[in-house]
């Protein structure tokens, strides 16, 4: 098939932005999306011109690192399917295809179809996780953990981290990143100690890099791992309960 | 040629490590902080060490050249890890562990190390569940396990098909709380392109920051290496597309030893490239051979479709050569069979490079829901990768290199042979011999992470308490810098005709032909003529466009592959002299009447450990001697 691509080109974060307008011509269906632009660039470097720069690494849906808006969709058009995994039998020939990077302000742009998503770390590090030294464990099966618990943990767990979510919002928030990750925990009872604590902070790096939630739901949608939005309102309970508790102890 | 000595620990091998944490130096906590320690690579081994090292109240500066230090590519690993806890009941000891993990690896790895993987591995799930980990559990509340090849107990744990995320986010987090206290420097988008050494020590590393450009000096009392294999020397492979050796490949220019390079394993179960551009390829679980029958029509120039092959015409290779393993038959000889299948002509799919497996039979006996509860995941993959419904036609599969059990050489300590670099994870060489087992990769990255290098790196920084680091401004950091630079320099400067990924996806023809699944001397001869030549090629004629003051990835991958040519020529040399099969390394010259690998204990019961003697010269061939005092050598046969 051939296509018509109309890619976002950047040269910096600072630099100004434009869609140039390039050919895939002779794409197998059977061909993923990223190697349909891997031949593209392949093309452009033919022609002696720097090749798009885009996101991408494990390429089977799991590491997080590849994520564009494909004609204004976070991730393309296809339902829990990361860019990585959309596949080019979702197109037909003669389709136009805009490209553009993830649209938040959270995630600043670094060239063409590449952001910083830094901010996502710093939320992880403000208390997304559990404090336990290394070699002080006790036995894995001293605690008996229920299997919906565990089950709904690892639900949660499923964040690849790819900031579709905050991408699809018309806020650019991240609450179903930051749900996701600090209900893992919350859930569990190895994460209670620090519950409110982790809720509390965590929301409130949270936003320091993004917008607010109004309740959308286009993150589920967009979310490749279709992690729920429940998350969210586990979440705020958790951070309304926080406020009243943390400043108890204070 | 020199006797590497491992330092191993005299006593019997189940006291080892006990006595030995005993014997070696200890910092104490108030002194900690004054040692700088350089951790590369954020993945299950570095993840874990840097983290480790921070808690102890090291100085730690991390290093990844992804965006975040969540995306390593240990991220991928789907089964599970193993541990020794013998939770059912079923007869699971450290001892089994071991022994499993050594005739796993064909007698080809050494048994203290592998003694003390196992004696760690029940601390490592320990420390995950408290970590929050959600492995997956029973009714009951207590955490459920399954079983993997080449061990008749379960012993895996895991997290749904997700493992190598869960393990690699706990590490992540565990980190992420040290970034936050301040004990650990984390540098993201920073590749390591060079390791300097002063006075025969490691004392630091050069960087280029993939974003802006800038290229950084960092010092440190010591340096770890967690920077994973190599398997993307071959292209395509199940790697993910930035996974690289270089990190490791500067340190062997730099004088660490390279260890048994040609052990490389390939998976039998992976989606066979659809076209030229193809990427990577893409695991399927090799659960799914429980089920599935693998065959191939007889006839090379079957024409009919598939459904309409009768079963007289079909051949079920495995079944018929492995009887009693059948299509549970090990990687390894799965692998080679499929290879042999294909090579003859057999092979089906468009580009008639895959064999099938085929579920018919199973869903006749068991019904398609039930194939679908077991299987439905992996069907679902599979149909999006291919287009393809596997519960009307046959899944093709064909085998895909996926890891590397050679990697830097590492004594007891985990130190290479430059004092104060060690190589921890899928980067060092130690612990799989010649193969690796299911579900061995995500315990052994966190063994040296979490229990082992942050111990026996105490033994190397105690006698040095007081002596300041190397100073970036020294004259070796000078040359290191240099030696970056002109390499940046001289690849945007050559403004050839061919991309950074036409010339690696040569090199990897080469390598799968000829130092894939079968090598013989002859083809093993003619890529160390052919790697030369291309090599060469790529030097004048390579295209890197853009600058070195902005996010580039040709730029990135010309250094990657360059370090690839240099290790894949070194691979071939050394399955060149290894002249038997052992595990991954199957020599064709070296079989039995029947086609089975033929390991000679006599002559190569030894680690060749390569010396870089110079771009010009040939390395240099070392040798540690394997010695058994534990088990017996023994024949694996499948029959």
């Amino acid at each position: 098939m051939n296509l018509t691509l109309r890619v976002w080109r950047q040269a910096g974060p600072d630099a100004p932005g434009r869609f140039e307008t390039y050919r895939a011509t002779d794409v197998s269906p059977d061909s993923s999306f990223l190697e349909m632009l891997d031949a593209v660039n392949e093309e452009l470097i033919g022609d002696n011109e720097e090749p798009i720069e885009f996101m991408h690494d494990c390429r089977e849906g799991i590491c997080g690192t590849c994520g564009m808006m494909i004609n204004g969709q976070a991730h393309g058009p296809r339902a829990e399917t990361a860019t990585c995994q959309l596949h080019m039998r979702s197109f037909s020939d003669g389709d136009e295809i805009v490209l553009e990077p993830w649209r938040a302000a959270g995630f600043p742009i670094v060239k063409d179809l590449v952001v910083d998503r830094a901010a996502f770390d710093r939320i992880i590090e403000a208390g997304g996780y559990i404090t336990v030294d290394t070699g002080s464990a006790p036995d894995a099966n001293l605690i008996p953990i229920e299997k919906d618990a565990a089950d709904l943990a690892m639900d949660a767990a499923a964040c690849i981290g790819c900031g579709a979510c905050v991408a699809a919002c018309p806020n650019g928030a991240a609450q179903l990143f930051t749900s996701a990750k600090m209900q893992q925990l919350n859930l569990l009872p190895q994460g209670q100690p620090e519950r409110y604590q982790r809720a509390e902070s965590m929301v409130e790096v949270m936003e320091e890099h993004f917008g607010s939630c109004t309740n959308m739901g286009e993150c589920e949608a967009a979310c490749p791992k279709g992690i729920s939005i429940d998350f969210i309102a586990m979440m705020n309970k958790d951070y309304r309960k926080a406020k009243f508790k943390n400043r108890r102890t204070a | 040629m020199t006797v590497l000595d491992a330092k191993v620990p005299s006593g019997p091998i189940e006291t080892k490590w006990e006595h030995h944490k005993f014997d070696m130096k200890l910092v104490a906590p108030n002194n900690k902080r004054k040692f700088e320690i350089i951790v590369v690579g954020t993945g299950l081994a570095g993840a874990s060490a840097a983290a480790t090292l921070g808690e102890l109240g090291y100085r730690v500066k991390a290093f990844t050249y992804h965006d975040s230090a969540r995306r390593a590519h240990s991220i991928s690993a789907q089964g599970g890890i193993n541990a020794a806890k013998d939770y059912h009941g079923e007869g699971d000891s450290i001892y089994r562990l071991f022994y499993d993990t050594v005739k796993g690896g064909d007698y080809r790895s050494r048994e203290a190390n592998v003694y003390r993987l196992a004696e760690v591995s029940n601390h490592i799930i320990d420390q995950c569940v408290a970590q929050g980990v959600p492995f997956a559990r029973e009714y009951g509340g207590l955490l459920d396990n399954r079983s993997f090849g080449g061990a008749q107990v379960r012993r895996t744990f895991y997290a749904r098909g997700q493992t190598g995320q869960q393990l690699l986010l706990g590490a992540y987090q565990a980190l992420a709380r040290q970034v936050k206290a301040g004990t650990v420097e984390l540098h993201t988008n920073a590749e390591m392109l060079e390791l300097v050494v002063a006075d025969g020590r490691a004392v630091g590393i050069i960087t280029r920051d993939l974003i802006t450009g800038r290229i950084e000096r960092h010092s440190a009392h010591a340096v770890v290496l967690g920077t994973g294999g190599y398997a993307n020397v071959f292209y395509l492979s199940t790697m993910a597309m930035t996974s690289n050796a270089t990190a490791a490949w500067r340190a062997h220019r730099k004088g660490a030893f390279f260890a048994n390079p040609c052990y490389t394993q390939i998976h039998p179960t992976a989606i066979p490239s659809s076209d030229e551009f193809q990427s990577k390829l893409t695991l399927m679980s090799e659960s799914l051979r429980n089920d599935g029958r693998i065959w191939v029509p007889k006839d090379p120039d079957e024409s009919r479709p598939v459904a309409q092959i009768p079963e007289e015409d079909r051949d079920y290779y495995l079944e018929r050569k492995y009887p009693s393993y059948g299509n549970l038959a090990p990687r390894d000889i799965s692998s080679r069979a499929a290879k042999v299948s294909v090579d003859r002509g057999q092979g089906v799919g468009p580009l008639k490079n895959g064999v099938y497996l085929d579920f018919a039979d199973a869903i006749a006996r068991l019904g398609r829901d039930a194939v679908a509860a077991k299987y439905g995941n992996l069907f679902d993959m599979y149909a999006s990768i291919t287009g393809e419904d596997a519960y009307q036609i046959p899944m093709r599969i064909y085998p895909a290199p996926h890891y590397t059990m050679g990697g830097l050489w590492v004594d007891y300590h985990l130190q290479t042979t430059i004092p104060g670099l060690f190589s921890i994870g899928e980067a060092n060489y130690s612990d799989h011999g010649a193969n690796r087992l299911g579900a061995s990769a995500l315990m052994q990255g966190l063994a040296d992470g979490y229990f082992v290098l942050p111990y026996t790196i105490g033994d190397y920084l105690a006698p040095m308490l007081g002596q300041p680091k190397v100073d970036t401004s020294a004259g070796e950091f000078d040359a290191a810098e240099a030696e970056v630079r002109g390499r940046v320099e001289h690849y945007l400067g050559v403004q050839g005709t061919r991309s950074v990924d036409w010339f690696h996806r040569e090199l990897g023809k080469i390598m799968w032909d000829y130092c894939g699944m079968g090598r013989n001397k002859a083809g093993l001869e003619k890529a160390l003529s052919e790697i030369p030549a291309l090599r060469a090629e790529f030097e004048s004629d390579v295209r890197v466009l853009g600058g070195a003051e902005s996010l580039n990835s040709s730029l990135e991958k010309v250094g990657r592959v360059a370090d690839f040519f240099e290790l894949g020529e070194l691979m071939c040399r050394d399955a060149l002299v290894r002249e038997e099969s052992c595990g991954g390394h199957f020599r064709e010259e070296h079989q039995t009447e029947d086609g089975e690998a033929l390991r000679d204990d006599e002559n190569f019961a030894h680690v060749t450990a390569w010396e870089w003697s110079g771009a010009s010269g040939a390395p240099t061939e070392h040798r540690e001697q394997l010695e058994f005092e534990t088990l017996e050598l023994t024949t694996r046969s499948y029959k």
